[in-house]
């Protein structure tokens, strides 16, 4: 089991490699889009301020799902999804695996660029630290919940759009206990009880997405 | 009755075709007095509210729509679970049944929340615990219906929009404890009926009338639908077509 998972993870991550320009799109598009903000609401520092948390967070939830459709796509084309499946080797840990390399692919990333962001937006320190371990700890969330989607539409027309619709109202818990973390700090308040809620999505996200990403997947490849 | 009552009887999309046909002008014609006989007691009888004036008399429509757009999305997620457990078709047709009318009426409890919320908190729309939950629930519905409908294969469509539904219906208590705590950090205008003074009698039983006419309408349309889908997917069967040879003779000889 942990050969498989490895075995695909690895996989994933080597051809990411090979194309690494395409690799890098979540991150640009998560530093463009935030950029965008001060020119659309103005430069006043104490607004920024505010915004930043909320901001970085939809921005990640946004590249998470534009890179996420692209999960399956390559390997349902060329028919290597199909013979991973027919293995008799267990979808969901190939499901696992494939939202694990993802993260890392997209959501590290994200997290590296979030004190870029909060030096544009001029985050307090302790803002900016509770907004990482929120990031940390609820990026990989939207990409296991963003592969469920991803594999119910697989080959679908305007799979993308598609995909928002169906991924953004299951992530609206993390990006409302991720953003209530910075918030909490914001007021001197601790923001441990927020981590420990969105770990505990982490962990029911881990349990169970993965099996329904399998599912879908099976669904999917009839 | 000899022979034993049967729990899949109409499960034949035949039998449910049948079945559905004779009760639907039966739960029309109760829908209808219902309705009546509520608004009727929810605007002209009920006393006017000590604190709201007449805007609150949107209630008589507001309640009775949310808790028929969170009992439809259980409905929904149950069939769901029930076709593909079974690998029953007629369930997963009530489930795409259902869809149309729960993002309806979720459109509805939001949609008379703001024409009430304008003159109650001088707002269409606050950030609001039961309000964001609201809205979540409508695009859940949209999702739902969007993926059912983007995929051609009917037996994918069916088994994707049913894994959709269950997610989905999963979030439902993860939208309702995360609301608890976005509203310490938010506070906000709540709605809750504690906050009211005591409701009478007639407020009361108008909402119980509307309630029952929600229901018997959300019966009769989703019977409605199911049968359209029926007839859709079984136009191969010989009963479809005995049914069709059948209404033209009917309509040749009138």
């Amino acid at each position: 089991m942990r050969d498989l998972f490895l075995a695909v993870y690895l996989r994933d991550l080597r051809l990411a490699l090979r194309r690494r320009v395409e690799t890098l799109m979540p991150v640009a598009f998560f530093v463009v889009t935030a950029s965008l903000f001060p020119l659309g609401v103005g430069p006043e520092p104490q607004v920024l301020r505010q915004l930043a948390p909320g901001l970085a967070w939809v921005c990640a939830l946004l590249a998470a799902m534009l890179s996420v459709s692209q999960l399956f796509a390559s390997d349902f084309a060329d028919g290597s999804l199909e013979q991973m499946l027919l293995t008799g080797r267990s979808a969901v840990v190939i499901a696992a695996a494939k939202s694990a390399a993802h993260w890392t692919l997209s959501g590290l990333p994200l997290i590296a660029a979030a004190p870029l962001l909060g030096l544009l937006f001029d985050v307090h320190r302790d803002a900016l630290g509770a907004l990482l371990v929120s990031l940390l700890l609820g990026t990989p969330v939207l990409s296991l919940l963003g592969a469920v989607g991803a594999a119910l539409t697989l080959g679908l027309r305007s799979a993308g759009v598609l995909l928002l619709l169906l991924v953004l109202p299951l992530t609206i818990p993390a990006l409302i206990f991720g953003t209530g973390a910075v918030a909490a700090v914001d007021a001197g308040l601790s923001p441990g009880g927020h981590f420990s809620i969105l770990g505990a999505l982490l962990i029911l996200t881990a349990l169970t997405a993965p099996v329904a990403t399998a599912a879908a997947l099976r669904i999917s490849l009839e | 009755m000899t022979e034993r009552f049967r729990w899949f009887t109409f499960a034949a999309p035949a039998r449910f075709h049948a079945l559905a046909g004779r009760l639907i002008p039966w739960l029309w014609a109760a829908a209808a007095p219902l309705a009546a006989a509520g608004l009727y007691m929810g605007f002209f009888v009920a006393p006017t509210d000590a604190q709201q004036g007449e805007s609150y008399r949107i209630i008589f429509i507001h309640v009775p729509a949310a808790w028929m757009s969170m009992v439809i999305y259980l409905a929904m997620a149950f069939w769901a679970a029930v076709g593909w457990m079974f690998n029953a078709r007629m369930a997963f047709m009530l489930a795409h049944a259902l869809a149309p009318t729960g993002a309806l009426f979720t459109f509805l409890a939001l949609w008379t929340g703001a024409l009430w919320g304008k003159p109650a908190w001088g707002t269409w729309w606050v950030w609001d615990a039961r309000l964001t939950s609201e809205l979540i629930l409508l695009f859940l519905y949209l999702g739902y219906i969007a993926l059912v409908a983007a995929i051609d294969d009917v037996r994918r469509g069916d088994r994707a929009g049913a894994l959709l539904a269950i997610v989905g219906a999963v979030n439902i208590p993860i939208i309702y404890f995360s609301v608890r705590w976005w509203n310490t950090l938010h506070q906000g205008a709540t709605i809750t009926m504690t906050a009211a003074p005591k409701m009478a009698t007639t407020m009361l039983t108008a909402m119980l009338l509307m309630t029952f006419a929600f229901w018997a309408y959300t019966f009769a349309v989703v019977f409605m639908r199911a049968r359209a889908l029926v007839l859709e997917r079984e136009s191969h069967a010989d009963w479809v077509r005995d049914l069709a040879t059948r209404s033209r003779t009917r309509e040749e000889q009138s």
